[in-house]
Formats: structure tokens, C-alpha cells, sequence
């Protein structure tokens, strides 16, 4: 069972990680020099090399390029490349047995204490806990000072020092995967805690543990070969990489070339380890291919093939033509909106509408140049605010706008307000962005506007952070950030989506009041046909990036026109419909099933 | 209509609690707080409430996952503290578990096939040919192509994950369901076709159904009886319709005015 | 605020008790009975039994480990009987050493990390972005005790521009601008790797932080890029850093024994090194147990600091 699932699931993607690999050109280098380095050192009885241990006192420190000894000897006149190379496989298995054991000790604690959680979680980590509480190098100091200098007790106490780092990654990735849906779905399929670990938590958590090996395997070389600088590894006339080092430093001043070129060696092999590591976690962490972690500029890159004129000459507040949005991939764009255009007026609500993946996020955030980049990228069409293409405008300009004229509320409030700044604070920054005025002042205004948005309490929950406030809460903080400089537009994108539904009523009744008062005009990104019932003039209906269809909310719901519309709206059940809702919908579905 | 399905009486369950190392009580967060509701056999069974009403950690009770503090349980007759005693295997035989977020009940490392494979093994305790046998009538039974069982989770859209979690919670052969919000991650035209298939499996498979969801006309259109909870305990029940058209408590009022509906008042809030 | 440094307080003393236990236990690793080896020839069972009472060695280990930590609480470490003087004295005179070399390396590596950290992540792929990674690459395999070799090699032997070892000059020297010269290269090639690591790691966490919702809102305000970066992204991403620093402190401390072997400064390490090979185990033990403590106070200091910037952690 263990072995059938950490084999890779297909050899197509065996063999897409290993191409990723070598399109990483760095890690590709660290891959061959490493294998270089790695074949030498198999290869050392082999070679025909002097005796790594005789010595030859006549012949001591001969500079490199000697008769008969490529590398100089050291002080004993033993030849250096054969002790390099004898060194290097000694260091090799040293630093690979640590890793391997720290490896195998650490991911066991933490799959274990992650887990099992509740005593054995407390129990194990104390215990690591313990061990992470020496400055590293010294524990293995105190443990080889105990057991005696040597090559073995060197490896042992470098595996030790470091399961607790093993230990606590692990954990975390397991507590985490512990938490997902499938180990209770396959606790409820019959299986026991042991095989739910191993064949249901191990395998999501083995690349886990194949990259931090393989980003502190040259680590743990280096600091074997540490211990054997200071005389507390390799002993005499054992040698690896590190002691040849340490013995050489005697003649520093004399015969420099003994010191340096262990210490490149050991700076090679780390260095080629580490690039070959650093490709193998960007191949395995798929956060990193996907070019998840990649910064965001400021604002959406622009590269549009045309600019479409504004079309209407009342001019709305506003009006957008033919926009499209794409992903870059690779050399390709991939669309995510296609030609859309609307156009909206001052306090008029207009809703769009579409299910996953239709685009309409990416609609609302392409507005200001808010859908991050790369990969984002406007292939083409115009957003008129005011009579004026604000894709037009320099960076700065566009940037001026953004929470003066154009503002967003967004979906989850709990991820998108600041979690280290008080609520106050955030509004009033909001306030400050585009008013010069004093801090005072500012938190001032913030606290009106937590009052219009019917925060109770205000000048109490001013210092509140946004994880003390409840979600309907939080979402009246967003809206407050919004209002905060008198805004023509609001774009709330699946503002009430997160919570529940008689907060949901509420958090809808407050941007009606708002836009009646102020006569804001609100661009409503929703998947809920009833919020846009309930609030939007008009509605636009998204799919595949494109909008179908778009009219008066109340003639769309009553007669759309597109099919796909009509299909939407009667998969909606409707309170009081009961069963009569699940006899309407199966002929829709009749046709269309395989 | 000899013994209910599912039997509870003042169920109760507790976290937190107990004191701490300095020997002040910890914060007690009362999730459900005594429960009693019967699901008779071949019923579907709603369960309406908000986020903190309760409603997941019943489920979880149900189907082992929790212990409850206080309180008793029957399951097809066979009392909880009974079940529990002996093990897992004997909730999954008995009730079944689908989840909301179906493509986090997947394993991303295995096969579809994997997966379906371990209630028949464990649970069945078919052999080899009987389980290929069973794995295509399930996938069948869901409505899915064959080609499913050799392909991987992250290959399926929502909808398609939730129809392969059905599927194997039908697996197990047990005779009760608890519904988890199954509907709530999906789009609106998914949901109905995910409806659509679990009220044709109850009808052919004659099962109950435990539906636990937080969206009013969803419940309403596949339930027969509904109870509503609020803050861990259970304040009213009722057939479906009855329930909906005359609320009896403020609570179920409230949450039926919130409900969004599709007809565009003409006077806007 | 105060009742959160209270709690961590109290929890480091269960961690600094566990430390005494670890080393208490590695200590009686060794193999070879203490008597033994202390008596030599003259290891008769009557003198063997003698010395043991007299060492308290007959007793259980539970036993001895109590009586160990009331003498340790007491402020009595043992006697080096190399050194012959208490093991305490020394290791306090020693350590004073060690927290200038290790202060100032955690300090170099701190500013320039983050710094460099910052500045890699804002231009990520550009050229800032790629001299700075290709400099942590160097700095994190690097090993330090041979790039403190090629700097005195350079820098004291070949340009002489620095002091290649010790603390203060033989003759004259002594003020502070000594101590600064003699400072340069131990504490630079100390903070080369774990200036490595800490703008590896801030990178990372800018990174990260950047993608969140959060600063789409900020952006969505309208704030200035540096505002983005500087307040609202650096602020989320400094609590991710916070902890690193403290695990660096442990780094540059341990780091710091091949430091000062290399350049022969009068610290903890080097102290260490000579004991190991002397076998002068009551000096190993004392130099040890006050290191991880102090190590220990470091990483509560990250901790308070950690969660003064987030109130999430307080709760």
C-alpha cells in the first residue's frame, strides 16, 4: 500500500518535474557539478591515485602543479588531490547519513505528534522544544566533548542537533493535512489512525520532506566538516574535507594553497548541493510554479491592442469598452475576460453575475488595475471615469484615483483589512491617502465614518484589530474604508458572500441606504441572483468572460433572453417552491446527461 | 416505521472546559447544547442554521467523529456509546459522512479508484473482482464517465468531486447520509444537478438523509421535514412546507425575512 | 502586555530546567567510570568507592541531578582542574567576549538581511534581485571557518589592513577603536551566513506577504507603492522575521566557536574547543548550560517582541 502510493502518480509527471529542473538553468549547473563531484568521489578507489595516507617527508608542500602531485602535498608530503578526493567521499557520506537520520528521527516526531496532537504532541515537542534550545553547534560540541572525538560521534551529534528542525516542519505540514476533509473521509471508510498516517498523511507530506533534506543536506556537510576543522571529527590519519582543512592551517602563511583548496572543495560541493536543492523545492512546492509567489506590480500591466472611444456621450460615470483581461502564460495570454463593456450611472447599482471562473472578478479588478501582475495583463478596451481612459493615465495618476473616486469593498473582510493595524487606523489611512490632513483629524473622520456604517460603540471598537470583530462587523469596516473620501463609485466584489445570511440582509440594506443618501453609483460582483434581485437596477450576466446578456434587473429575472440565463435562473430554488423546485429542473438536466 | 434511523436524545457537546495549569477554568464553548430529533427511515432530514448554530458538530457526532459530552444516541436501533466501543468500521457501515468542500475530501495522491476502493475493502470486506464490479456501479450510479477511477481529484471541477464523494460514501452500503452543506461550494446550476442525483439515490437506494445547509430554499426543496438550529439548540421542527409558510419562532421569521428571493421588490429595502 | 512576558517567562523555566537535564544526561554518557580515570593506577575498589562517595557518584541519578542543580544555583559550576580555577569565573570572563563577537554579528546580519531581503523581494528578477541571491548562495555555502582563513590571508598578510587575531593589540591598543579593528573581520565572517539566511528569509516573507488580500485593499486605498511596501507589507512580514532573528542569535553564538578558533578570540568558543580536547568536562558543561540559557532569554525577547507587533499571538 506504502509503496504503490509514493511512487509519482504517472511517469508523464515524473518526467515534467524532471525537465522543470533542468529549464532551471542554476540548478541544472549545481546538478552537474554535484554529479561530478559525486562520481570522482565513487570512483576514488579506482583511480589511479598515490596512497591518500603516505606520506612523503622530502616532498612536503610542494606548491600545486608539481611533478607527479597536480595538487601539491600538505605537510607530511601526502599527495593533496588524493586526499581531496578520498576527503570528499568521507565528507559526502558523512553529511548524507546525517541528513538521512536526522530525516528519518525528525519526520517521524512530527508526523507523529502532528498527528496524534493532545499529549504525545506535547510530550514530543517539549522534547524538541529542549533540543532547539542550545545554539546549535553547541550541543553537538557537548555531546562529541562526551562521547569522544571522532568521525562516527561527529555524525550522530549533527543528526541529533538537527531532527528538531526535521521535527518541526514536518509537524506543521502534518497538522495541516490532519485537519483536511479526506482523513476523516477515510477514517469513516474504515481505515485505522497507523494507516491513515502512512498512506493518507505520509505521502502528502513527503515532498515536504524531500525539500527540506535536500535544502539542508550541504548544510549538515558543512557542519560535519566543522566539527572535523576543530579537531572534534575525522581523527588523524583519517581525513575528510574539514580536517585536512583544519591540519592544513598551521602553514597558512606558507603553504596557503593546503587550506584553500579543501575550502574550495567544500565550498563547491555545498554550493552545488544548494543549487541543485534550491531547484528541487521550486519544482515540488507548486506555490513556486505557478508563479504564486511572485511580486505584484503596483498596478496590472497594460499592453492593449486597441482603445475604443467612449461610445456614449452623456457620459456616465462609467463606462467601459470592449475591456480584456488575460493571464500570461508563458509566451501565451491566456483570456479571463473577453471584450466586455457596461457602462454605469451616477447611483445606479448594476450587478454582475456569473458563476466560477466567469470572469466577473477579474471584470471588477481590472477597473483599477488591481488584478495582480504578472500574471495579469489588459489586452485591450477602455474604463471611462468621468469622460477620461484611466488605462490611459500614468501609474501615479491611476493610483491617485484608486480610493478617491473609484473605491472596492471586497469579499472576506478577515483576509482583506490589515491584520496588525487597528480598524480605526486603516480607515483613517484611507482618509489620509487623499486628504492632507493631521492623524488626529483623520481618526476623527474614521470614527464618523464607522458611526455612518452603524458601528455602535465606534470610539470603543476604534482600537479593536479585525480579528476581535465579528464578520458583519468587519465588512462595515471595509465599507467605512470605502466611504472614506466621498467616493462616486463603489465596486464590491461578493461583498456579503462570507457571511451569514441575516448579516447578509443587513450588510445589503447599508450600501442601499448609502448610495440613496450619497447617490453613489455600486458596481455589485455577485453569484447570487437573490442579492441582485434585491439591489441592482440592472444586471449583467457573465460567462466565460464574456457578458450574454445584460438589461433591467427586473425584465431579466421575469424574461431573459440568452439560454444560458434561463438556465441560471432556474437552477435558483426559491423559498416556498419545496419539492416542486427538484421537478422543475430535472428536464433541464434530462437532455444533457451522458 | 418500526425504529427511526437515527435517534437522539438531549444530545450535548462541550469543547474547551476542564482547568489549566494554573488552575482556572478554561473557556467552555457550549456547540450543542441538548438536542433530541428522530430521522425516520427513507426521510430527509434539513438542518437549517448560521455559522456557530451547532450544525456541523451534530453531524460529526453522528458519524463518530465527535463524542458527545452529554446525552444518547441510536443508531438503526444500536445505541452510540455500542458503536463507538467498536470502532470506526461500525459508524461507516452504518452512516455515512459527505462533506462541503468535496475536492478537500479527496486525497490529491490517489486515484479515484484508491479511493473508492478502501469502504469496499474495509467496510464490504469484498474480494478483488467484486470491488471493480461495485466501483463501476458506483461511478455509474453517480453519473460519471468510467475513465473516473483511474484519474486523480484535482482532474474534476466542484461538482464532479462532490458526485465521486457521494459515490463513495455509497460505497460503505450504509443506509443513512449525513449531508454537509454538499451544496454550498458549488454554482447554482451544479447544485441542482447535485440535488437532482441525491434525491434519485434515496428514492432507488432507500436512504435517509441527514441535510444539513445554511441556504433556506435549498433545504426546502429536498427535505421532508426541517428542524432549525440556533446558538446549539434546536428551535423548531417541522414538515418542510408547513415549516417555512407559518415560522412559529422568531428566529426561523428572521431568518426567512433575510433569505434573498429572486422577485424584485418594487420598493427596494 | 506585561502578563504575556509573565507567561513566557514562566515558560522558559521548564525550557532552561530541560536544558540541565540534556546536559546533565549527555555528561554521564561518557564512558569509563569518573573514579577510574581520576585515580589512575591508584585505583584500588576501597579508593574507587572512597572517591565516589566523595563525588556523590553513589548515589541515583535523580539524586545526583538535584544536589548538581542546587550547587548550580548556587553559583557553583565546579573547578576546572585544568585551569584549576572555578568554572563559572571563567566562563563569565570568557563569555563577555563572545556576546561582543556574537552582538555584533547578529546585529550586521539583522540590518543588512533585512535590508537586502527587502530590496530583492521589491525588485524581484531584476538585478538587485539576482546579486542579492547570488551573494546569499555564496554566504549559505560558504563554510565560515574557511572564509575567516582567505580574509586573514587578504585583509592582515597580504594588504595588512586589519589585526588578523586576537581581541586587543599585544602592545599599546586596548581603547575601544582597538577593539573595533580587531572586531572587523571575526564579526563579518560571522554574520556572512546568517546574513545569508535572514535575506533569504525576509525575501520569502515579503513575497508571501505581498500576495495577500490585504495589500490588494491597501493598493485599492490608493496609498503610495512605498506605503504598500514599507507599512503595510514589512510590518505583516517583520512577524515571520522576528523568529528567525532569534534562531540566528543561537547561530552566531554557535557559529562563534569556529570564529574565535580561527582568529584566536578570547571567547566561549574558543574556550570550548580546548576543553573538548582537554577533557576538561566540568568547563564543557558550565561553558554550555550558560550559553543555551542565555540563548534561551534571546528567543523570549523574540517572542515579546513577535507578539507586540501582532496581537493575534497575545491571545
Amino acid at each position: 500500500m506504502t509503496q504503490s502510493v509514493t511512487t509519482p502518480p504517472s511517469s508523464s509527471k515524473r518526467r515534467s518535474n524532471w525537465q522543470l529542473l533542468m529549464a532551471n538553468r542554476l540548478a541544472a549547473a549545481g546538478l552537474f557539478i554535484f554529479g561530478f563531484i559525486l562520481v570522482v568521489a565513487i570512483l576514488a578507489p579506482l583511480l589511479p591515485m598515490p596512497d591518500p595516507n603516505m606520506t612523503d617527508q622530502p616532498n612536503r608542500l610542494l606548491p600545486p602543479l608539481s611533478q607527479g602531485h597536480l595538487l601539491g602535498t600538505d605537510h607530511l608530503g601526502r599527495d593533496i588531490l588524493s586526499r581531496l578526493i578520498w576527503g570528499t567521499q568521507i565528507s559526502l557520506i558523512v553529511g548524507v547519513s546525517a541528513t538521512a537520520l536526522a530525516a528519518l528521527f525528525g519526520s517521524l516526531i512530527g508526523l507523529v505528534a502532528g498527528y496524534a496532537r493532545g499529549v504525545a504532541d506535547s510530550v514530543l515537542m517539549r522534547f524538541v522544544d529542549m533540543l532547539m534550545a542550545f545554539p546549535y553547534i553547541l550541543l553537538a560540541i557537548a555531546i562529541v566533548a562526551a562521547l569522544g572525538p571522532g568521525l562516527l560521534n561527529a555524525l550522530y551529534a549533527i543528526a541529533l542537533v538537527n531532527i528538531p528542525f526535521f521535527a518541526r516542519n514536518i509537524r506543521g505540514v502534518t497538522v495541516s493535512i490532519r485537519n483536511r476533509e479526506f482523513v476523516d473521509a477515510a477514517r469513516l471508510s474504515g481505515k485505522g489512525h497507523v494507516a491513515i498516517l502512512f498512506t493518507e498523511v505520509l505521502p502528502n507530506v513527503l515532498p515536504v520532506v524531500v525539500i527540506t533534506m535536500s535544502t539542508t543536506v550541504g548544510w549538515m556537510i558543512l557542519e560535519t566538516a566543522g566539527l572535523s576543522f576543530l579537531g572534534l571529527g575525522a581523527q588523524p590519519p583519517t581525513a575528510d574535507l574539514g580536517s585536512m582543512l583544519g591540519q592544513a592551517r598551521a602553514q597558512l602563511f606558507t603553504a596557503p594553497h593546503a587550506s584553500i583548496i579543501p575550502g574550495l572543495m567544500i565550498f563547491a560541493l555545498v554550493m552545488s548541493i544548494n543549487l541543485l536543492g534550491d531547484g528541487i523545492r521550486d519544482v515540488l512546492d507548486p506555490r513556486l510554479r505557478s508563479g504564486a509567489l511572485d511580486r505584484p506590480l503596483s498596478v496590472t500591466r497594460i499592453e492593449r491592442k486597441n482603445t475604443p472611444a467612449a461610445s456614449l456621450a452623456d457620459a456616465p460615470v462609467l463606462v467601459v469598452e470592449h475591456l480584456s483581461t488575460g493571464f500570461a502564460n508563458g509566451g501565451a495570454v491566456t483570456p479571463a475576460v473577453r471584450d466586455v463593456s457596461f457602462r454605469l450611472g451616477k447611483g445606479e447599482c448594476l450587478g454582475i453575475i456569473g458563476e466560477s471562473g466567469s470572469g466577473k472578478s477579474v471584470t471588477a479588478l481590472s477597473l483599477m488595475g488591481l488584478v495582480a501582475s504578472p500574471p495579469g495583463v489588459i489586452t485591450g478596451g477602455a474604463v471611462y471615469i468621468g469622460g477620461q481612459d484611466v488605462l490611459a493615465l500614468r501609474q501615479q495618476e491611476l493610483i491617485a484615483l484608486r480610493g478617491a473616486r473609484v473605491t472596492y469593498v471586497f469579499q472576506d473582510p478577515l483576509t482583506t483589512l490589515h491584520p496588525l493595524f487597528p480598524v480605526a487606523t486603516q480607515i483613517a489611512e484611507a482618509v489620509m491617502a487623499h486628504n492632507h490632513v493631521g492623524k488626529r483629524e483623520a481618526h476623527q473622520r474614521a470614527l464618523e465614518l464607522m458611526e455612518t456604517v452603524g458601528i455602535r460603540d465606534a470610539a470603543e471598537r476604534a482600537s479593536a484589530y479585525p480579528h476581535e470583530l465579528s464578520g458583519g462587523q468587519r465588512q462595515r469596516i471595509g465599507i467605512a474604508m470605502a466611504l472614506a473620501n466621498d467616493p462616486d463609485i463603489i465596486i464590491a466584489d461578493e461583498p456579503t458572500t462570507a457571511l451569514d445570511v441575516t448579516v447578509q440582509a443587513r450588510i445589503l440594506e447599508l450600501l442601499q441606504n448609502l448610495r440613496r443618501e450619497r447617490g453613489l453609483a455600486l458596481l455589485l460582483i455577485t453569484h447570487d441572483f437573490g442579492v441582485v434581485a434585491q439591489v441592482c437596477d440592472r444586471v449583467a450576466v457573465m460567462k466565460d468572460g464574456q457578458i450574454v446578456e445584460q438589461g433591467d434587473t427586473a425584465s431579466i429575472l421575469r424574461d431573459p433572453q440568452h439560454d444560458y440565463t434561463r438556465r441560471l435562473i432556474a437552477c435558483v430554488p426559491e423559498l416556498g417552491e419545496g419539492h416542486a423546485f427538484l421537478d422543475r429542473v430535472r428536464p433541464l438536466f434530462e437532455e444533457t446527461r451522458p | 416505521m418500526s425504529q427511526p434511523a437515527v435517534d437522539m436524545q438531549n444530545l450535548v457537546k462541550t469543547f474547551g472546559g476542564g482547568r489549566n495549569l494554573f488552575g482556572r477554568a478554561a473557556s467552555e464553548v457550549h456547540a450543542v447544547r441538548g438536542i433530541s430529533l428522530t430521522l425516520e427511515r427513507g426521510e430527509t432530514l434539513g438542518i437549517v442554521g448560521e455559522s456557530g448554530s451547532g450544525k456541523s458538530t451534530l453531524a460529526r457526532m453522528l458519524v463518530g467523529l465527535e463524542h458527545p459530552t452529554a446525552g444518547s444516541m441510536a443508531i438503526e436501533g444500536k445505541p452510540w456509546s455500542e458503536l463507538a466501543a467498536s470502532g470506526t468500521r461500525a459508524f461507516g457501515r452504518a452512516i455515512q459522512y459527505v462533506f462541503q468542500d468535496p475536492v478537500a475530501s479527496l486525497n490529491p495522491r490517489k486515484t479515484i479508484g484508491d479511493i473508492l476502493d478502501v469502504p469496499l475493502r474495509l467496510l464490504c470486506g469484498y474480494d478483488r473482482d467484486h470491488r471493480a464490479r461495485r466501483k463501476q456501479e458506483l461511478v455509474d450510479a453517480v453519473q460519471m464517465p468510467l475513465d473516473t477511477l483511474e484519474r486523480y481529484p484535482h482532474e474534476f471541477s466542484g461538482g464532479q468531486a462532490q458526485r465521486i464523494a457521494i459515490a463513495r460514501a455509497l460505497a460503505a452500503e450504509a443506509r443513512i447520509l449525513v449531508l454537509d452543506e454538499p451544496v454550498s461550494a458549488l454554482d447554482v446550476s451544479v447544485q441542482a444537478q447535485v440535488l437532482l442525483l441525491l434525491q434519485q439515490l434515496r428514492d432507488e437506494l432507500g436512504l435517509s438523509y441527514l441535510f444539513i445547509s445554511h441556504d433556506l430554499a435549498v433545504v426546502e426543496s429536498i427535505s421532508d421535514r426541517v428542524a432549525v438550529m440556533y446558538l446549539g439548540e434546536v428551535v423548531e421542527t417541522g414538515p418542510a412546507a408547513q415549516l417555512f409558510a407559518a415560522p412559529q419562532h422568531d428566529y426561523t421569521r428572521a431568518l426567512i425575512a433575510s433569505a434573498p428571493r429572486l422577485t424584485v421588490s418594487d420598493s427596494p429595502l | 502586555m506585561t502578563a504575556y512576558i509573565g507567561k513566557r517567562l514562566l515558560a522558559a523555566i521548564p525550557v532552561i530546567l530541560g536544558l540541565s537535564v540534556i546536559v546533565f544526561l549527555v555528561m554521564k554518557l561518557i564512558p569509563g567510570d569518573p573514579a577510574q580515570a581520576l585515580l589512575g593506577s591508584y585505583a584500588t575498589p576501597e579508593n574507587v568507592a572512597r572517591i565516589n562517595r566523595a563525588l556523590g557518584l553513589d548515589r541515583s541519578w535523580p539524586e545526583q541531578y538535584v544536589i548538581w542543580v542546587g550547587n548550580l544555583l548556587q553559583g557553583d559550576f565546579g573547578r576546572s582542574y585544568i585551569l584549576n580555577r572555578p568554572v563559572l569565573d571563567e566562563v563569565i570572563e570568557r563569555f563577555g567576549a563572545t556576546l561582543i563577537l556574537a552582538g555584533a554579528s547578529l546585529v550586521i546580519c539583522s540590518v543588512v538581511g533585512i535590508l537586502a531581503g527587502i530590496a530583492s523581494a521589491v525588485r524581484q528578477f531584476g538585478w538587485t534581485d539576482r546579486i542579492v541571491t547570488f551573494f546569499v548562495l555564496v554566504g549559505i555555502s560558504m563554510p565560515a571557518f574557511f572564509l575567516g582563513l582567505v580574509f586573514i590571508l587578504f585583509f592582515a598578510v597580504q594588504w595588512r589592513l586589519l589585526p588578523a587575531s586576537g581581541m586587543y593589540a599585544v602592545y599599546g591598543g586596548g581603547d575601544l577603536a582597538d577593539l573595533l579593528r580587531h572586531l572587523i573581520l571575526p564579526a563579518g565572517t560571522l554574520a556572512i551566513v546568517a546574513t545569508g539566511v535572514v535575506a533569504r528569509l525576509t525575501r520569502a516573507a515579503m513575497l508571501e506577504v505581498l500576495r495577500q488580500d490585504f495589500i490588494r485593499t491597501a493598493r485599492a486605498m490608493g496609498l503610495s507603492e512605498n506605503a504598500v511596501i514599507y507599512r503595510h507589507a514589512f510590518r505583516a512580514a517583520l512577524v515571520s522575521v522576528i523568529p528567525v532573528l532569534g534562531i540566528q542569535a543561537g547561530f552566531v553564538l554557535g557559529g562563534a566557536v569556529y570564529i574565535e578558533t580561527v582568529f584566536q578570540w578570547p571567547g566561549l568558543g574558543q574556550m570550548l574547543v580546548k576543553a573538548v580536547s582537554t577533557r576538561d568536562l566540568l568547563l564543557v558543561q558550565g561553558g554550555v548550560l550558560v550559553a543555551a540559557t542565555v540563548y534561551v532569554l534571546v528567543n523570549l525577547l523574540a517572542d515579546v517582541a513577535q507578539a507586540m507587533l501582532d496581537p493575534r499571538l497575545k491571545a
